[in-house]
């Protein structure tokens, strides 16, 4: 008989979970009736709460606040252990005294997304109206509105400019919405494997991951928390299926090759033979601890949606038009999920604008991930992009 | 040919051991005015960049190699990565006061287009390169019997970049071809010292080692 192998269950964190999506380990910022956020869709969410971290001092002249926006599954814990899962931050190699975003300089925000599941209002969070979780209730959001809401924020923080706007993937797209909407707001950006809108295949991968989760009968038409319960078989293939995007083959091939998982011959099963499916569905199940099915939905949808040319009569460089803000626009050579062609088109763009941009291609073959990881050649660069705009902004 | 009517001298001649600066970048940084908007196509690591930044000058860069951008990026240069065959129609019209094309053109698969797109996107434009009319060139082909090789240009015929050679006199005939005005021209002798500018042209396309020209468009007619 064949041994049917699915991703493990992991253990069921729905209550937790819960309670960090209304109730974060977070500085909190709450805006009541009076300052509801006027979403793309035509809604009005009201009231609404943005859940974010910082590291670092804000100078004397709240000229040295760096946000750094996150990417489609990250939050605002960029530096610090992860409430739920304990581990390390997602971006310590980046930020930190000394590192390129060094936070004996400068002021670091990140927040969690509107959207997002730590904390942010969101489609886990509690639906003040009717006291019950927000599911598929909560509205379509967009890139713009997580964009607006981080404005806001930002006003409640008392920073008029932001010093530099940081981030990698879905945190590059936001830095480049940030920039092309509140120019006058963003002294430097630094836009990292990431696009001005999203491609047909990755609207493709998200439409793929998305099925997957409404094809899991746990997901009960987005009302699982209601059952006790959470879609994690399909959540868990969505993961599996946007972490392969997330790599290269190269990278895959050096990682695992053809290797097997503790054994050294095929079981004729479909059990986890090769490393790299044991990986996976480890990626898959971890994924799920901390991840909320119904956001995943929402923010895949939400980047779907970003097309600054679509916003401009479709004219790139008509969003940067006399744009003073300082770029640096990165990219690596094996992603191919954001590959180089889609930061050149942007460079291109910034050009047409004599906008005052640096674009450096990194040679790697991890993947899109390389964002995350340490590439020492990308850390240079990010340090002296941000030591030569500190220049320019009077920070020394 | 009309080289020398257009010649102007040159304010200021450069001292060939002036700190570490290259003698070729030193005299394009003198035809540089302060607080102008410069975009320095094939900027490689970024040294002329560098030494125009400490007189004021808002310097941007394209350069080919991946190398080369990134290091000029981990200077924080304004630098990106571009062909200059290519990417020079990205921009607009005047968006630079000068445009600075150093030891590039023979490099261009398309001199001339290249040489317009200069005069568009800037008001004015620099270049220099090398002179293939350089009497160790000449000699090297008559004597030797083989392509020329250098100091400066080390490269075989087989794996140089270099694929559009020309001497001084052939750059001036474009120019004079494409309604090009020379503001001012230098030749530079091996050392990388100017020549005395009251030498005739034909001298400066044999002792010249390399060109460099600042140039303007000609007005419309002319």
């Amino acid at each position: 008989m064949v041994n049917l192998q699915s991703i493990p269950s992991p253990p069921v964190h729905t209550e937790e979970r819960a309670h960090e999506a209304d109730h974060p380990t977070s500085l909190l910022a709450s805006f009541g009736a009076d300052q509801p956020l006027k979403l793309d869709c035509g809604i009005d969410l009201s009231p609404f709460q943005i859940a974010y971290q910082t590291y670092g001092e804000l100078n004397a002249d709240r000229s040295n606040a760096i946000l750094v926006c996150h990417a489609l599954t990250g939050d605002q814990h960029v530096a610090n252990a992860h409430p739920m899962t304990g581990k390390a931050g997602w971006w310590e190699t980046m930020v930190g005294p000394g590192r390129p975003l060094d936070t004996d300089k400068y002021f670091i925000i990140c927040s969690n997304v509107i959207g997002g599941c730590m904390g942010s209002t969101g489609p886990a969070s509690t639906n003040p109206a009717t006291g019950k979780v927000w599911g598929l209730d909560f509205p379509i959001i967009t890139l713009p509105d997580m964009v607006r809401a981080q404005t806001m924020l930002i006003d409640r923080l008392g920073i008029d400019t932001l010093f530099c706007v940081v981030g990698g993937s879905m945190g590059g797209m936001q830095a480049l919405q940030w920039t092309a909407a509140y120019p006058k707001r963003v002294f430097s950006t630094l836009a990292i494997a990431c696009s001005t809108r999203h491609s047909a295949q990755n609207i493709a991968f998200h439409e793929l991951g998305r099925q997957a989760v409404m094809a899991d009968p746990e997901w009960h038409h987005g009302r699982y928390f209601e059952q006790g319960t959470h879609p994690h078989r399909g959540l868990g293939v969505a993961r599996m299926a946007a972490h392969i995007t997330y790599l290269s083959d190269a990278a895959l091939h050096r990682k695992f090759g053809r290797r097997m998982q503790d054994r050294d011959l095929p079981t004729f099963s479909f059990d986890a033979d090769f490393q790299v499916e044991s990986y996976l569905r480890y990626q898959g199940s971890s994924f799920v601890e901390r991840f909320d099915a119904n956001s995943y939905l929402y923010l895949t949808r939400a980047m779907d949606y970003f097309d600054i040319a679509a916003d401009h009569d479709g004219v790139l460089a008509r969003a940067f038009r006399g744009i003073q803000t300082r770029f640096c626009v990165v990219s690596f050579t094996s992603d191919w999920l954001f590959p180089t062609a889609e930061s050149r088109a942007l460079v291109h763009a910034l050009n047409a604008s004599s906008a005052r941009v640096s674009f450096a291609e990194i040679e790697t073959d991890r993947g899109h991930d390389a964002f995350l990881l340490d590439v020492p050649e990308f850390f240079d660069i990010s340090r002296a992009f941000l030591e030569s705009a500190g220049k320019a902004r009077g920070l020394t | 040919m009309s080289m020398q009517q257009q010649v102007l001298p040159l304010p200021g001649m450069v001292a060939p051991d002036t700190g570490h600066y290259r003698g070729d970048h030193l005299l394009v940084a003198e035809m540089v005015e302060r607080g102008s908007k410069v975009l320095d196509v094939g900027c490689g690591e970024g040294d002329l960049l560098q030494l125009l930044e400490t007189r004021g000058i808002d310097g941007r860069g394209i350069e080919l190699s991946r190398e080369g951008v990134n290091r000029c990026v981990a200077k924080g240069l304004a630098v990106v990565q571009g062909d200059a065959d290519t990417d020079l129609i990205n921009y607009p019209d005047d968006a630079f006061d000068y445009v600075i094309l150093s030891q590039t053109l023979q490099a261009t698969r398309q001199p001339r287009v290249v040489l317009e797109n200069l005069l568009r996107i800037g008001r004015r434009a620099i270049v220099s390169f090398p002179n293939f009319g350089f009497w160790k060139m000449r000699i090297q082909l008559l004597v030797g019997g083989h392509m020329p090789r250098t100091e400066n240009l080390p490269a075989t015929w087989y794996d140089t970049p270099n694929i559009h050679f020309c001497t001084i006199k052939d750059f001036v005939q474009l120019c004079d071809e494409i309604n090009v005005k020379m503001e001012r021209a230098v030749a530079l002798d091996m050392y990388g010292r100017p020549l005395r500018v009251n030498l005739p042209w034909w001298f400066w396309n044999m002792f010249g080692e390399q060109g460099v020209f600042l140039l303007s468009r000609a007005e419309k007619g002319k």
